[in-house]
């Protein structure tokens, strides 16, 4: 079965009932895992919504990786919409953390926030979007497929950033491999410090500006994807390249382009991990984000409400499964994975699982 | 919020009180994002704070991470439960450390592998040269073909230390000795992933390496399973491996985390615990070569009294063994 092939299902129980049923799921099977290996799940399930929403610093961990996910679940979905898969998310977040690292370590001495945050930005946006380049062109021109070429360019980067990190750019006198910290003025504004601002006080958390860029981002993905004539183009050589090619629209450019954009994106989670959160470069600080993406966008349903959500679910199990794993030393980190993974597999995986039942009701209903 | 932060000050507020008054003694590990199952490193970690377990009845708690981000949150917490002293494995918590430190003057911090600032952390750093060292001579004076192999983990410089002070060792013995040197990756996932050394061991063996050193966790178990089937000769790592394939494992760069664990905690508990910076060497038994019923027979009486007047020779410093991490440089190649 094709993504985006029509349901019978209405639109609305395709976006509310049938993820809600695929989480249920999920969740169930967890359930069961965690009752086989002698812990109460509803007691782990309390724990996990508490780890994520119940306290001020909770909710602030949870955001801030919603915003990883953000970024990465719409660069995926933008690719997407042109019937691209890019699972290079991870690579070009860590290129475009080294745009970023050569942006502040030249300027930071020497320019104001103001000047340096925009700066910044793009260098993120037009590093993560060169890495995506060189496999877009190679898909557009000679049908290299980007599936493989998106996934192998990971697997450069990784060791080019770790040459760079270790051997270029590492603090001198430094015995581990990270570089020196950024200037101040090239610190994306925490959240507790913005909102002290305007007198409302939370705790210390990483969660920074980034994350009203994210939701930006969403708006902005929106209005260009169904509002603008070259949203048109994407989705047209996404549901029918031929069509589209019949259609007099290059198709060439128009793949180019949204590899770039979703490069771009993807390139922004840096800008939260970098300058929102470390004010420094890690080996591999990436973390796997860009994969994550894969499993928001495949979620969301490729929309930018639905990127939110998923995103918000998979930042939520990123934060909570932690508490959880902090009070019940049963729950491993790797029991967190296994309860990420369920949720993929009935979600993505498996999201035809309950849609046919479903129809079926629907259908009686009528 | 704002009434959920007080109820969560009042709450730390009340647990500390409650902790001064019945002071009991909770400590903890955090291991990176290797794990504490990684048959390396972080293992060794949590066999110290085991071992101190089965000495003194005391508990500890333990935790894993797998994000940069989590570093921070995993010592809160147990900064938070009262925990004390709290010991993260890994250079990776370097910044965590010094963050968290601050924000709980009154907590012990220990970190491994790397050096925190704070008055209330203690950095625990080994000298992986001068083991490595002592290996590298016993690899040039094994070898028949004059050439020896490394291969290494992570390229990070903590593994080119290990590489740096091994060379030295073996151009010590013979200066002209070949070594060929591969690092398995460019993740963390190079700690483990035994097929790739296997992979490696075996490209070594057919360049004429006839002793190979894997300082690489997990991944040198496929070397040791190699060196092993091709019938030459390896070194282990971390723990003493020897007696994995008796016979072929000529020996193991031994450091001893456990023991720092194990002795932290200790202080801790006997109220001699020292914040600053501490190296464990050579001489002070953080870093060896072992030498057992394992491998005995392949140790000849020379070797032995060469590396042990090498081993004594670094100790009163008769013999500087460079290390690489102090100019991200090695003199030998």
């Amino acid at each position: 079965m094709k993504f985006g092939q029509p349901s019978t299902l209405p639109r609305w129980a395709q976006l509310t009932i049938l993820p809600a049923l695929n989480i249920f799921a999920a969740l169930l099977v967890t359930g069961l895992v965690t009752w086989l290996i002698g812990e109460n799940p509803l007691e782990c399930l309390k724990l996990l919504i508490h780890g994520a929403f119940g306290y001020g610093e909770g909710i602030g961990y949870t955001l801030f990786y919603t915003t990883d996910f953000i970024f990465t679940g719409l660069a995926v979905a933008a690719a997407f919409h042109a019937g691209l898969f890019n699972i290079g998310g991870e690579g070009q977040a860590y290129l475009a953390g080294l745009g970023i690292t050569l942006t502040v370590f030249a300027f930071d001495k020497v320019l104001p926030f103001w000047v340096l945050m925009p700066l910044c930005l793009i260098a993120a946006m037009a590093f993560g979007a060169a890495w995506a380049y060189i496999p877009a062109w190679l898909q557009a021109k000679r049908g290299s497929h980007i599936v493989v070429t998106t996934i192998m360019f990971n697997f450069i980067s990784y060791s080019l950033m770790l040459y760079l990190i270790g051997h270029q750019l590492i603090e001198p006198g430094s015995q581990n491999p990270t570089t020196r910290e950024f200037g101040q003025n090239a610190w994306m504004p925490a959240m507790q410090d913005i909102l002290a601002g305007i007198g409302i006080h939370i705790p210390n958390t990483p969660l920074n500006g980034s994350f009203f860029l994210a939701l930006i981002a969403c708006v902005a993905f929106y209005l260009v994807v169904w509002h603008s004539r070259w949203g048109y183009e994407l989705r047209t050589v996404g549901t029918n390249e031929h069509a589209a090619r019949y259609a007099g629209m290059n198709v060439t450019k128009i793949i180019v382009l949204a590899m770039c954009a979703s490069g771009a994106l993807a390139g922004l989670s840096a800008v939260n991990e970098l300058l929102g959160s470390t004010h420094r470069m890690n080996v591999l600080f990436t973390n796997g984000i860009g994969f994550v993406g894969v499993a928001v966008a495949l979620m969301g349903r490729n929309h930018p409400v639905g990127i939110f959500l998923s995103a918000l679910l998979f930042g939520a199990l990123t934060q909570g499964g932690l508490d959880l794993s902090f009070a019940k030393p049963m729950i491993t980190r790797e029991m967190v994975l296994l309860i990420e993974g369920l949720v993929i597999l009935f979600c993505g995986g498996l999201e035809n699982l309950f849609e046919p039942i479903l129809a079926m009701f629907f259908k009686r209903g009528k | 919020m704002k009434i959920e932060l007080k109820r969560v000050s009042l709450a730390v507020a009340a647990a500390m009180m409650a902790s001064s008054a019945f002071a009991a003694f909770a400590p903890a590990v955090v291991y990176d994002q290797a794990g504490k199952f990684d048959k390396s490193f972080n293992e060794a970690a949590y066999k110290g704070a085991e071992q101190f377990k089965k000495e003194t009845g005391v508990a500890y708690r333990d935790a894993q991470i797998s994000s940069d981000a989590q570093k921070e949150q995993v010592l809160r917490d147990m900064a938070r439960k009262n925990m004390d002293p709290i010991v993260a494995v890994g250079f990776s918590y370097t910044q965590a450390v010094e963050t968290v430190a601050k924000e709980f003057p009154k907590t012990r911090f220990v970190i491994i592998d790397s050096v925190a600032k704070g008055p209330n952390v203690k950095s625990i750093l080994f000298k992986e040269q001068e083991g490595s060292f002592l290996v590298g001579m016993a690899a040039a004076m094994k070898s028949k073909t004059n050439t020896v192999g490394f291969i290494g983990g992570m390229d990070v410089p903590l593994i080119r230390a290990f590489a740096c002070g091994y060379v030295q060792g073996v151009k010590y013995v013979n200066k002209d000795d070949k070594v060929i040197q591969n690092m398995t990756g460019t993740t963390p996932s190079a700690f483990n992933d035994p097929a790739r050394g296997t992979e490696l061991a075996k490209s070594q063996f057919d360049r004429g390496v006839d002793v190979v050193f894997a300082a690489a966790g997990g991944t040198g178990l496929g070397v040791l399973q190699s060196a092993k089937a091709a019938g030459k000769y390896s070194i282990g790592v971390d723990s003493n491996q020897n007696y994995l394939h008796p016979g072929s494992v000529l020996t193991s760069m031994v450091k001893r985390v456990d023991i720092a664990v194990h002795n932290t905690f200790m202080d801790a508990k006997n109220n001699t615990w020292k914040p600053g910076i501490e190296v464990l060497g050579l001489k002070e038994n953080g870093i060896d070569w072992a030498l057992d019923a394992n491998n005995r027979p392949l140790i000849t009486p020379d070797m032995e009294k060469r590396i042990k007047t090498a081993r004594a020779a670094i100790i009163s410093g008769k013999i500087k063994v460079v290390d690489y991490r102090a100019n991200n440089s090695c003199p030998v190649q």
